[in-house]
């Protein structure tokens, strides 16, 4: 595909019930009233120059370059600030109007580096104006004052700041304004010193977060990517879904021949609207990391050296070792765990296969570890495992309830979304330990800030819904039409217990009652409340029962079921919604079909032309438990690093070594394979075809940019295994694999390639109902009937602080790495974050004797590790936190094997610890280092072949 | 596999006591694998030792 070059309207799109007519270079044009004259020219096909306008920010009027005559009146007015009137009649060129264009380029151009004006180098929209307007010679030429000289800012890993090149337009300073929200930038000076500026710091050293906005939006390449410094101009795009967060921005891949020359954020993209974040706009450079395999390998013990081979010996091995351990120990000594960085169609082929070539159900995926309690808890209380919004819904928003999420930095493109519906006056709740960024940023500044002690969210919840029972907040009309009565009288009555009042619960979260009564107000008597949440609430003991409270509370107070409101996990990982719809649980088909039900297993049967069993398969604990019990001997596991993500690291590696035959397809060495006997290189997002499904249940496609470095996408690998295995799947292409997803599940019965290129994307349920997708769910009734209150009694979890282990650690993640750091790592991006650090309230800190920086040792009855402190007012004093992004950290080794009641998943957010100062690395870590070193040792072979 | 047993029984302990032990049951025969149930019956054929009541209860109605 050539290079896409997207339109843009100059001005943004208004929304009017009235519409107006005018005349433009004697077209009849009709558009909203507001709507500019740039972008009603530009409807009418009519592209009128400009330099500052663009159709993602409000119009400026800075740069003189459209302006227009309109008939009957004097002058010549900016059209990108001029609105359209009935009756208009305008003109967009003239001799005068070319003239004064020309003029004004003139201007520009005798401050301007002729090489980049004249030369053949990249490409910007103020070489094309200088074409447009027929700028030839520069009469002022280049001696009098002007910036060219100007000192380059390259402190940034990722993008050039250029002043020689800057005409000061200001449309960088206003997409980090409107687009971002971060208010990094600013014009400072005047006249002739007027000029960009991050805070008169390097970009690198200001509160500039790397997004990319502003390179986006400037037109004269003084901010540019190195890449394309580098690289040069790409010459061919093409569109695809990013493979970080679970936002799922649509990007265009720009390339030049095979090598990727920058990504660039797609402005038809339904999730993000052209905007992006520092990992998916710049943090690709992993795709090509030297550390890729990109051949197979075998060895027979962990400590061997690898030996490469070819993918044919080392399918044939996998395929072997597999059946001759079901062969010893039985059809359900094996399993597979499928990847939440993966597409639908592979993780869809991988529980297939293990469905039906390993005869067993013994397939699981990470979603384990972080959302699964939403799949219990919502389809329990709504009948459907997934949120009720699409993003934009947010912008309907009147009350915003954030509940341990932390947007700014795990779903950046989001939370700028967020961020611009809270600055039009949208109200703000924060239910956080911590003090994250949107408590209080620029213009943005919460309401309520509810920082409850770790562990007590469900009372929190409770008491909520407490104030909401008990002053009369209870939208009757809607409880009574769509939910369950029985179950919710039951539910009232618990809820207006005393013992769930703000007063009683205050023992429990330490926040002050009144606080809570407020909020509770406040989100009941707002006209759309709209709660948001992450891992802060699924990642609990009562993790499945906080996701049910949450429900409770919004069906109590009618928040659900239209635009603005609702319940909206947010996925952490770019496909943990479709890896789930997909049926990686052990208990569920795609779709979320138990197992267990006759009809919908006949079906799979019937299409698959295989006996399945109707019994639950193990989850991933389960499976480590069942290896350490001597029971589960092999594993294939596709894209997915249980190693370093699952809790309690030497539980998970006692089962992963106690087995028999582990098999890790993945891009890298990852720490799981260190346990591995088979690796099978894995494909990279810009490698292969297929879907993602982000956290609006948006299916968005992955198309192949270049080819597959290992010779194979990872889809193709599975089709081989199970071939393997005796299996044979038949498919020439991924959209097979979804036309049979389709066939099999009716949630996705309308879903195509096809119509995915056709419509960009689709939110399920999309079938013979919704033919074009769902973008709200639950709209006049719940998928599961009657909605159903379920009771949710705090039961405060076993994991308790003593005199040993006085503090609790809370886990998370930053903006600049990604889950376990495999791919972020790999990238520039270290240079925000290098190592996990400990962050530790300053009174906590003085009672130990720690100071900023200082080696502390962080210690639990799991194990202990060490790291650098961090002094942070973030924190509340008796928590600390810390992130899990870098192997050598080893954060899972101190978290615990308690989980969720429901699902299993991980209490993440709540270990006892003690932090002390230390004089040396952890055991652990030492271990780490020495077996790390010994367990990814390669045995290049001359002889190899792939 | 008793502190797990423990905390699905005390979910369901809000509610009235044959909906509660439904609850329990329901659920270790919708997510518990087969093996795991084996290991309960087992371990409460042998007294099943620290198990709330409505957990007890509910592995009597899987055997």
């Amino acid at each position: 595909m050539a290079l896409i070059q997207e339109m843009d309207y100059g001005t943004p799109k208004r929304i009017s019930g009235t519409a107006v007519t005018l005349e433009i270079d004697g077209k009849p044009v009709t558009v909203p009233a507001g709507t500019s004259l740039m972008r009603a020219a530009a409807e009418a096909g009519v592209q009128i120059p400009k330099l500052c306008a663009s159709d993602n920010l409000e119009p400026f009027g800075s740069c003189r370059l459209c302006l227009v005559e309109i008939e009957g009146r004097k002058g010549t007015p900016a059209s990108c600030t001029t609105s359209a009137e009935a009756g208009m009649k305008v003109r967009t060129n003239s001799p005068k109007l070319a003239k004064l264009r020309h003029g004004v380029m003139e201007l520009y151009a005798s401050d301007f580096p002729s090489d980049a004006l004249n030369g053949s180098g990249v490409n910007s929209e103020f070489k094309e104006m200088a074409v447009a307007v027929g700028l030839g010679e520069v009469r002022y030429g280049l001696a009098g004052r002007n910036h060219l000289n100007s000192e380059k800012d390259e402190s940034n890993p990722y993008f050039t700041f250029d002043p020689a090149k800057c005409i000061v337009c200001s449309r960088c300073v206003r997409a980090c304004d409107e687009v971002q929200g971060t208010f990094a930038l600013t014009i400072d000076g005047r006249g002739f010193a007027s000029h960009v500026s991050a805070g008169d710091k390097p970009f690198i050293e200001s509160e500039c977060v790397s997004c990319g906005a502003c390179v986006q939006a400037c037109p004269t390449n003084s901010l540019l990517e190195k890449t394309v410094i580098q690289r040069g101009q790409p010459d061919r795009s093409v569109v695809t879904t990013c493979a970080y967060c679970g936002v799922g921005c649509s990007f265009k891949a720009e390339l030049r021949g095979d090598e990727v020359v920058r990504m660039m954020p797609f402005k038809d993209g339904k999730a993000n609207h052209g905007h992006s974040c520092v990992k998916g706009r710049f943090a690709w450079g992993y795709a090509t990391h030297r550390d890729r395999i990109t051949k197979p390998m075998i060895r027979a013990k962990i400590t061997d050296p690898w030996r490469e081979v070819s993918w044919e010996e080392a399918i044939g091995h996998a395929a072997s070792e597999f059946k001759r351990i079901q062969a010893k120990y039985g059809r359900d000594s094996i399993g597979g765990i499928t990847s939440s960085r993966c597409t639908d169609e592979e993780t869809y082929l991988v529980q297939k296969m293990v469905r039906a070539a390993f005869g067993n159900n013994n397939t699981d995926t990470c979603a384990r570890v972080c959302h699964s309690p939403t799949g219990y808890g919502l389809k329990t209380t709504f009948g459907t495992s997934a949120g009720t919004q699409d993003f934009d819904s947010v912008e309907a928003a009147d009350v915003i309830m954030i509940i341990g999420a932390n947007p700014t930095d795990a779903h950046p493109v989001f939370a700028s979304q967020m961020k611009r519906r809270l600055r039009q006056g949208a109200r703000l709740i924060i239910v956080d330990p911590r003090r994250i960024d949107l408590v209080k940023s620029p213009h943005v500044q919460a309401d309520y800030h509810l920082p409850l002690l770790p562990g007590t969210n469900v009372a929190m919840i409770n008491a909520l819904a407490h104030v909401v029972v008990t002053e009369g907040l209870v939208d009757e009309a809607f409880v009574k039409e769509r939910c369950d009565l029985a179950a919710f009288e039951q539910w009232r009555k618990f809820v207006a217990e005393e013992r769930n009042s703000p007063e009683a619960t205050e023992a429990f979260t330490g926040v002050p009652a009144a606080d809570v009564r407020g909020a509770a107000r406040l989100y009941a008597s707002g006209s759309n409340g709209a709660i948001y949440y992450g891992l802060g609430v699924t990642e609990h003991s009562q993790g499945s029962t906080m996701v049910m409270g949450m429900a409770n509370l919004a069906m109590a107070t009618g928040n659900i079921g239209r635009k603005g409101v609702g319940i909206n996990p947010l996925r952490g990982q770019n496909n943990v919604q479709g890896s789930c719809d997909m049926g990686s649980f052990p208990h569920e088909y795609p779709g979320y079909r138990h197992v267990s039900e006759t009809a919908v297993r006949e079906s799979f049967e019937g299409a698959w032309k295989v006996h399945l069993q109707s019994e639950p398969g193990l989850r991933i604990p389960n499976m480590i438990d069942a290896a350490i019990d001597g029971t589960f001997k092999g594993i294939y596991i596709q894209g997915e690093d249980i190693v370093q993500s699952d809790p309690n690291t030497q539980h998970i590696s006692a089962g992963l070594g106690a087995m028999e035959c582990v098999v890790v397809q993945d891009l890298f060495l990852n720490e799981t394979a260190s346990y591995a006997h088979v690796f099978l290189p894995g494909s990279s997002f810009l490698e292969k075809d297929g879907t993602f499904i982000n956290a609006e249940r948006r299916i968005g496609r992955v198309r192949k940019a270049i080819p597959p470095m290992a010779g194979k996408a990872d889809w193709e690998v599975t089709v081989a295994l199970s071939e393997a295995l005796g299996y044979p799947m038949h498919y020439n292409h991924p959209s097979e694999i979804m036309d049979e997803i389709a066939r099999l599940t009716p949630t996705f019965a309308g879903v195509s390639y096809e119509k995915l290129d056709r419509l960009g994307s689709l939110q399920w349920p999309c079938n013979d109902k919704a033919p074009e997708g769902t973008p709200v769910m639950h709209v006049g009734g719940f998928v599961r009937g009657k909605g159903r209150f379920m009771i949710t009694e705090f039961v405060p979890t076993d994991e308790r602080t003593t005199g040993r282990f006085p503090l609790i650690l809370t886990t998370g993640r930053i903006l600049s790495q990604y889950n376990v750091g495999a791919q972020t790592r790999r990238t520039d991006n270290n240079i925000w974050h290098d190592m996990d650090v400990l962050e530790i309230h300053p009174s906590d800190a003085e009672n130990r004797g720690i100071k900023e920086g200082d080696l502390v040792s962080l210690a639990s009855r799991s194990g202990e590790i060490t790291l650098p402190a961090r002094i942070s007012e973030r924190m509340q004093p008796g928590v600390v936190y810390t992130t899990f992004h870098h192997a050598m950290t080893g954060a899972n080794v101190v978290t615990t094997e308690f989980s969720d009641w429901a699902t299993n998943c991980p209490e993440y957010k709540v270990t006892a610890v003690q932090v002390q100062l230390a004089r040396h690395i952890s055991e652990w870590q030492e271990h780490y280092r020495q077996t790390r070193r010994l367990t990814t040792r390669i045995e290049k072979e001359s002889t190899a072949n792939d | 596999m008793v502190h797990m047993a423990n905390q699905i029984a005390l979910f369901f302990a809000s509610y009235p006591k044959d909906e509660a032990v439904a609850g329990v049951t329901d659920h270790f025969q919708k997510f518990w694998e087969p093996r795991m149930r084996k290991q309960i019956i087992e371990y409460v054929a042998h007294g099943g030792g620290g198990l709330h009541e409505l957990a007890l209860e509910a592995v009597k109605h899987l055997q």
